[in-house]
């Protein structure tokens, strides 16, 4: 029979007094009947949510932690609302607000902390909240609704949370903050540099080392005034410079108080009957104010009241992570500078990435991360036991995951991570959940693991580590499927970075490396062309083109030749020219000393040798006579290449010169994943090679027939016959089509031949010829790209865009030249 | 004659007219100097020419603290001008900085044979 449970009262209802009561019932569910007095009317909740509601990115109901199900299961009796203000321990009762008295068998009290207010006049004026509870996310609320300024007063953890809440409300936001750099006691100069600049670039003024004199205001809040004399307009004042025990009732009742309520190792006070938790109280000289300790605490109490003999709470390290989305910031430890500490530093600019580990005697001691946070447990387990970490010195600023193993073996890396180890950071998957997908389910491809766990699904970071679980799980059963990543700066491949600029509405260089996490500052050589295209092609009109991310030959519109001089083609539509064209020509060789006039193999004719300097001043030239940009420098469109045709051939079936023309004209200034040459033929004599081009055109008697994928270079291949159609209007409409699915699907560099043999012929032959809905949409897309790209390229440079880079930054002449020399002397 | 060798600063220019990830070049009476600006806009001064067939770097892709000659693709480190990986070869450095967004080549060596 069980014996009469116990009477625990408990003061406070925080996430300490929560957590309590939920290892408590989890080992002695019937010990004691627990009566909880709550200040605020309301259940209890996750306190350290209120950040996400006040940015609207959560509801209060989604942080409630005890719901009243939950009470009336465990059969405690809550009184919200109520007070206690009295504790009288000689009859082990306690008196509330409401003039109630309770006896206890056991008390408890976490009565939490109270937010600081500085002494400040006009501190105690309507318009002026703390952030401590719902009710002050209310308050803040409500002065959001209404706009205008606020000021918040701290630029610590909270006061940044606020901050970033109110401005994501629409209000005009300022922190003020007493010392030089952000969260000072959590971060160092650096990351709080990377912070302030991310908390700034939501339109939050930030003002450091700025002391707060006055609240100023009538009836209300009206501004707040700097010692430098500044006075800031404020409709809302949120004071978050911090927290203290909140200890009174303690310390009336004739408890040890010292900044908190003194408790030993088991969280009793001096009074057997009576312990305390929580930021209340005082535990070896130190008192916190974050939620990891509360719940170390917890649980040694809960123990302790449930008779089961522990280890006593022996206080807590610290982390910190910002709850501001978008702002990735893990703190922990301490990382002061001092003589005997040692340091690894990792930064990636471009990434906003800056991690710090401060090492003293071969243990962790801090830890700052900014901008890439996911070994920041990792490192505070390690802080935490106080391992040596003598051996992972040279790596371990790379993370948990190339530990273990060689740097260079993911697989025996990833094969020692414990199980509870996160793999996906962006859906939480770990290690454990990815190991049994995969046996449970039979699954045998990254795609496989990407659908059912989420794993690698978002921003793709850890592709490397889920396909060394493949690899670690199925061993020889593993075949990859013959991924190669883009390049050295991401484990992405080029359809997989394509699907992802698109799904994750990337439209920027630095948001795909940002995003996708590019292992460089700034790509590659040859990675960001590709991006540069990539991107060109998914939000065309609306993504600005990088020129810096183009080779040169793109970026000149000329083709760089051995000696660094150029080479120039103009347009020659169908290969067709005029004796003013030709005279224009002629004329430019002339005058700019063209050593060299070729005819290419693409019907037009090449000025090559030409000096950089030189080229606006030909473009001009040419332009002036109606000739244009051939494009022969560039990943698009360059030739089509015609016969005579219908016109005069006497076995021509259909104006192949005429379509070559208009195809061209309607194509041109297109870019594509690498170069493409047309062709089209009059009659299957072929006298155009159309059946060698990348798309090819052979008229015949009942219309035309649309080869694609031939080749006549390193590699020569003959094109493959997609299909056939009986006008030139379709004509065009298809091959548009074909340009467009080849924009959209090769890899950067890859011809038109390679992508029909990796996409399949019937695959492309399917979307092309029998998808007429999705033809109509293909050519739609292409119509919409070639707006935003169709203008002469060389007219906008000769008339002065870009001319910079035509020029010298400096000629050191002769003349001028006598100064360093006599200095030389 | 003074054996230390005595630095002259000469003013080329200011930094933004450089594209970031770019390079412009300063024309001197014995050679061609490519002035890079990487993306976190540190100047790097190189002879623009590469060392494998006499490219200009000045033209190439500035990525990092690299460029990529565009004749033929060797990457050279800004820093010191050599050539990274498999290639060997290294193109001549030459002093410069930066102060309150102007650039200075040391035109004592930069003149220099």
């Amino acid at each position: 029979m069980a014996s009469t449970p116990q009477r625990l009262v408990v003061v406070g209802n925080g996430m300490a007094a929560g957590r309590v009561l939920d290892e408590l019932f989890a080992r002695a569910p019937d010990r004691y009947a627990v009566t909880l007095f709550g200040a605020e009317p309301r259940v209890n909740y996750d306190r350290i949510m209120l950040s996400p509601v006040l940015a609207g990115e959560k509801s209060f109901e989604s942080i409630i932690i005890h719901d009243d199900d939950w009470y009336a299961q465990h059969r405690v009796s809550l009184r919200k609302g109520e007070t206690v203000v009295a504790i009288d321990r000689a009859a082990k009762t306690v008196r509330t607000d409401a003039g109630a008295v309770e006896p206890y068998d056991v008390l408890l009290i976490a009565t939490g902390s109270k937010p600081i207010l500085i002494p400040v006049p006009g501190a105690q004026l309507p318009g002026v909240v703390t952030f401590r509870d719902l009710d002050d996310v209310n308050a803040m609320l409500a002065a959001a609704e209404r706009g205008g300024h606020a000021v918040v007063i701290g630029g610590g953890l909270l006061g940044l949370e606020a901050a970033a809440g109110l401005a994501a409300k629409g209000m005009d936001t300022t922190v003020v903050h007493l010392m030089p750099t952000l969260m000072e006691r959590q971060l160092d100069p650096n990351a709080a540099y990377l912070l302030q600049k991310a908390i700034e670039k939501r339109g939050i003024d930030i003002l450091t080392g700025a002391n707060t004199l006055a609240i100023t205001g009538d009836t209300w809040v009206e501004s707040v005034r700097l010692e430098d004399g500044r006075a800031l307009p404020a409709d809302l004042v949120v004071m978050a410079v911090g927290i203290r025990p909140h200890a009174a009732l303690a310390k009336e009742a004739g408890l040890e108080v010292k900044r908190g309520i003194v408790v030993d190792d088991f969280m009793r006070t001096g009074d057997p009957s009576i312990f305390a938790v929580g930021e209340c109280v005082e535990h070896r000289g130190t008192c916190y104010g974050l939620v990891a300790p509360l719940y170390e605490m917890a649980r040694t109490l809960a123990a302790t009241l449930a008779g089961e003999t522990v280890p006593g709470y022996a206080g807590s390290a610290l982390s910190t992570k910002l709850k501001v989305t978008g702002v990735d910031l893990f703190s922990a430890g301490d990382f002061s500078e001092r003589d005997d500490s040692d340091e690894i530093v990792l930064r990636d600019p471009a990434r906003g990435v800056y991690k710090r580990v401060v090492l003293r005697d071969n243990r962790i001691v801090g830890a700052v991360l900014y901008g890439d946070t996911a070994d920041g447990s990792w490192y505070f387990d390690l802080l935490k036991k106080g391992a040596d970490v003598g051996a992972l010195r040279d790596t371990l600023i790379f993370g948990q995951a190339y530990q273990g193993g060689g740097v260079l073996d993911p697989t025996a890396a990833v094969a020692a991570l414990p199980d509870d180890a996160e793999i996906c950071g962006c859906n939480g998957v770990c290690k454990g959940a990815i190991v049994k997908a995969i046996t449970a389910n039979g699954l045998t491809s990254l795609d496989d693991v990407r659908a059912r766990t989420k794993a690698s699904a978002s921003c793709g970071q850890c592709t490397v580590k889920v396909e060394a679980l493949l690899v670690a799980t199925l061993g020889e059963g593993y075949v990859g499927a013959g991924r190669k990543p883009m390049c050295k700066c991401t484990d992405l491949t080029h359809a997989e970075v394509r699907a992802r600029i698109l799904d994750k509405q990337l439209k920027s260089m630095p948001a795909v490396m940002q995003e996708l996490g590019w292992k460089t500052s700034c790509g590659c050589a040859s990675c960001r062309p590709a991006l540069n295209y990539y991107l060109l092609c998914a939000w065309p009109g609306e993504y600005r083109d990088d020129a810096q991310s183009r080779f040169i030959n793109e970026r000149v519109h000329a083709n760089i030749q051995k000696d660094g001089t150029f080479s120039v083609v103009p347009r020659m539509w169908g290969g067709l020219t005029t004796p003013n064209e030709l005279r224009a020509i002629a004329d430019v060789a002339d005058r700019f000393k063209i050593p060299t006039v070729k005819v290419t193999g693409g019907q037009r004719i090449d000025l090559l040798g030409v000096r950089k300097e030189d080229l606006p001043a030909v473009w001009a030239q040419l332009n002036a006579a109606g000739l244009v940009s051939g494009h022969a420098y560039a990943k698009g469109l360059r030739t089509v290449k015609t016969c005579v045709g219908s016109e005069w051939c006497r076995f021509g079936t259909q104006d192949s010169t005429g379509l070559g023309v208009k195809l061209e004209r309607f194509l041109c200034g297109s870019w594509t994943p690498a170069k493409v040459k047309l062709a089209v033929s009059g009659c299957p004599r072929n006298c155009a090679e159309a059946t060698v081009k990348d798309i090819g055109i052979v008229c015949v008697e009942s219309g035309y027939d649309i080869h694609i994928a031939g080749a006549a270079g390193l590699h020569v291949r003959a094109t493959d016959l997609l299909g056939h159609v009986a006008t030139e209007e379709e004509a065009i409409e298809h091959v548009a089509a074909v340009m467009q699915l080849y924009r959209e699907q090769a890899a950067y560099l890859e011809r038109v031949w390679k992508w029909v043999e990796r996409a399949g012929l019937e695959t492309v032959r399917a979307a092309i010829m029998d998808d007429h809905e999705g033809r109509k949409a293909l050519l739609r897309r292409f119509e919409i790209s070639q707006r935003a790209v169709q203008k002469d390229p060389w007219a906008e440079r000769a008339a002065g865009r870009e001319l910079r880079e035509f020029t010298p930054l400096a000629v050191l002449s002769p003349a001028r030249k006598a100064i360093p020399a006599e200095v030389a002397e | 004659m003074n054996m230390e060798r005595q630095e002259f600063w000469f003013d080329v220019g200011p930094l933004d007219v450089i594209p970031p990830r770019g390079a412009r070049t300063v024309r001197t009476p014995r050679r061609e100097i490519a002035i890079f600006r990487t993306a976190s806009d540190e100047v790097f001064a190189l002879e623009n020419r590469c060392p494998h067939k006499g490219g200009p770097l000045s033209e190439g892709i500035v990525h990092g603290r690299k460029v990529a000659c565009p004749l033929h693709n060797w990457v050279i480190n800004l820093e010191d001008g050599e050539a990274t990986g498999e290639d060997k070869g290294c193109a001549r450095r030459f002093p410069v900085k930066l102060e309150n967004g102007r650039i200075y080549l040391d035109m004592s060596v930069a003149a220099a044979p």
